[in-house]
């Protein structure tokens, strides 16, 4: 297993009192599945994956990483982790205005402490992935949402990381962008790469090995899916 | 008698100086607008109170000619005397106040003199005195009734004195007829109230054939710390002769005074700039963070250390601190210490100028420097230690 989650909670204090996100949720990801989480608005889906890419910290229980438990690792080992083994992809793209594609690439690997031919090297190759190879210098205001989407998948992949996590990576998009961005979680799962995705479409859920659904916190559904 | 006059120069280049201060140039400026001449250090040499003059003088002119970094070396006879003015056509009033006046009379070598203080810079009227003139004289513009801008019984001027004018003088009991050559006006009065002769006949005014001045004044090469000629001076055993000081040393206590409430002007204005650029770039660097939490949170979320947002933002004040800097060293060095230079201030006692050290200068960048990199690491510690999913969620 490449990631194992044991009894994880996660609690929220509000104005209203305590909210729990999660609640006791054991889970395990395959190396090189494709692991789609699906549910309602609010149904805990988005915390999961924080949890799971190590953003945040759960209330209680464990989360493994190719059998190391991680909860844990202090700020600067989880940020060291998600620099060298896992990507992000979020709905918003968040990739930096200011930087041009090959820039916005550029920025994990430079963090790596790679020399600049391999660094250059990298994300050129990363962009071609993701067909961008021709708007390498360009700035996302100048890119279409589809194209922020790539770069920001195009970040993610550059260092070769052993999961991509995605948050609702289609949610700003149009149908037709939206698959073209499925297709390139599907290309990238056909070279072997760890995907988990969330997403509240169960069109786009399906296209996954495996899809578990949440509600209140809880798993509550778990199957197939198109590619098995 | 003492003659612990100070009449030299306030000397700009003191080893105490440091960068940003006013000074002030009391004898050596011509006037407003007028470039300043270079101005190496000087020791001031007078007789000590107990004596008439300065006993073995031209043994300590020698010795001190012959020290390394002394430029040149000038001598005074000094005596005190009366100067009457119109006492041909008026003979029966002869001690009226606008006809004679008490006097310092001095006695100068004018080429070694000017040489040493560039005394002729403060010529107002006529001219300097040359080596070769005899029965002419350089007088002092407050013995002069149209340069006393007052009024008083407290302060006897002559009237009527025009270049070529005679006067009398009365000194050691002799009593010469001389002609005007000049007048001088400074920014010292002890100048001012003086007459000046060529030594060579003044000597003979005296009686002083034994060569003993009364004041010696040593001008050194600039950058030459002048205690250390004042100390060869006073281990040649000069000082059991003669009062040896540095012109600082000599300076009236009134000028130091005002040197000092300066530099403590100078020091409290650059506290309060030097707070008000931290407080700046605290306030940059935090708003500028601010407006990027997101940003921050995402560089964060990829694997980008806190430590390496928090060094660019400390990265990003330095460079505004540099840039500050080379504007404020362009502006002080470029623009207003050669203006200052060329257009003193007009203070009534002397000419204010603004020195700024090299060294002054960098310490205050250094410390400059360093309040930027707290200015800088606070407000980006601030931001970068919240929450990175917060941030990137923009919770």
């Amino acid at each position: 297993m490449i990631i194992q989650a044991q009894n994880l909670t996660r609690k929220y204090k509000s104005g209203l009192g305590e909210i729990v996100a999660l609640k006791n949720v054991d889970l395990t990801v395959k190396k090189g599945e494709f692991l789609a989480i699906t549910g309602r608005s609010g149904s805990g889906k988005s915390t999961l994956l924080y949890q799971l890419g190590l953003l945040d910290r759960p209330t209680s229980g464990d989360i493994y990483i190719e059998d190391v438990n991680v909860s844990n690792f202090s700020d600067i080992e989880r940020t060291h982790l998600r620099l060298k083994e896992l990507g992000y992809i979020f709905q918003d793209y968040a990739i930096l205005p200011s930087l041009t594609a090959l820039e916005n690439v550029t920025l994990p690997l430079l963090m790596m402490g790679l020399d600049s031919r391999e660094i250059k090297k990298k994300a050129e190759t990363a962009l071609g992935k993701v067909s961008l190879g021709h708007r390498f210098s360009n700035l996302p205001s100048q890119l279409s949402g589809g194209e922020q989407q790539r770069v920001s998948i195009a970040r993610a992949i550059s260092h070769d990381p052993k999961i991509i996590f995605a948050d609702e990576p289609t949610a700003n998009l149009d149908s037709e962008t939206s698959k073209v961005i499925l297709q390139v979680f599907l290309e990238l799962h056909k070279e072997g790469q760890t995907i988990v995705m969330v997403t509240h479409e169960k069109e786009y859920a399906t296209v996954a090995d495996r899809v578990i659904t949440l509600s209140d916190g809880e798993i509550i559904k778990e199957s197939r899916g198109s590619l098995q | 008698m003492d003659h612990d006059f100070n009449y030299l120069h306030h000397d700009p280049h003191f080893p105490e100086s440091s960068g940003g201060e006013w000074r002030f140039s009391r004898f050596d400026r011509g006037g407003r607008g007028r470039r300043p001449h270079p101005l190496p250090r000087r020791r001031f040499i007078s007789n000590l109170k107990e004596k008439q003059y300065i006993e073995h003088s031209q043994s300590l002119i020698e010795f001190a000619k012959s020290l390394p970094g002394v430029e040149g070396v000038t001598a005074r006879y000094l005596e005190s005397g009366k100067v009457e003015s119109d006492y041909k056509t008026n003979k029966k009033r002869p001690n009226d106040l606008d006809r004679s006046v008490g006097a310092s009379i001095v006695g100068i070598d004018p080429k070694a003199e000017d040489a040493v203080t560039h005394i002729s810079k403060n010529i107002i009227e006529g001219s300097y005195l040359d080596n070769g003139d005899y029965d002419q004289v350089v007088v002092g513009a407050l013995l002069l009734k149209k340069y006393l801008k007052f009024d008083s019984t407290s302060f006897p001027t002559l009237d009527n004195i025009e270049i070529g004018s005679k006067v009398r003088v009365t000194v050691s009991g002799n009593t010469r007829e001389v002609t005007v050559k000049g007048i001088i006006k400074s920014k010292v009065d002890e100048i001012d109230r003086r007459v000046f002769f060529v030594d060579q006949q003044f000597r003979g005014l005296i009686n002083r054939y034994d060569f003993n001045v009364d004041e010696i004044v040593v001008r050194l090469k600039p950058q030459l710390n002048p205690l250390t000629i004042k100390n060869a001076l006073a281990s040649g055993g000069f000082s059991d002769y003669a009062k040896i000081q540095t012109a600082e040393d000599a300076e009236p206590k009134f000028l130091h005074d005002i040197k000092q409430t300066f530099a403590l002007l100078g020091s409290v204005i650059s506290s309060i700039g030097l707070i008000a650029a931290a407080i700046t770039i605290f306030i940059i660097i935090f708003v500028n963070a601010i407006t990027r939490r997101r940003f921050i949170g995402i560089m964060k979320g990829i694997g980008v250390t806190s430590t390496a947002v928090e060094f660019s933002y400390i990265l990003q004040s330095l460079f505004y601190a540099l840039f500050g800097t080379a504007i404020g060293m362009f502006l002080v060095f470029v623009v207003l210490v050669p203006y200052f230079h060329n257009h003193p201030i007009n203070f009534p006692f002397s000419d204010g100028i603004l020195v700024a050290t090299l060294s002054g200068t960098l310490i205050r960048a250094f410390i400059l420097f360093a309040s930027t990199v707290i200015a800088g690491y606070i407000p980006a510690r601030i931001v970068v230690k919240q929450n990175t999913l917060d941030a990137i969620l923009g919770r």
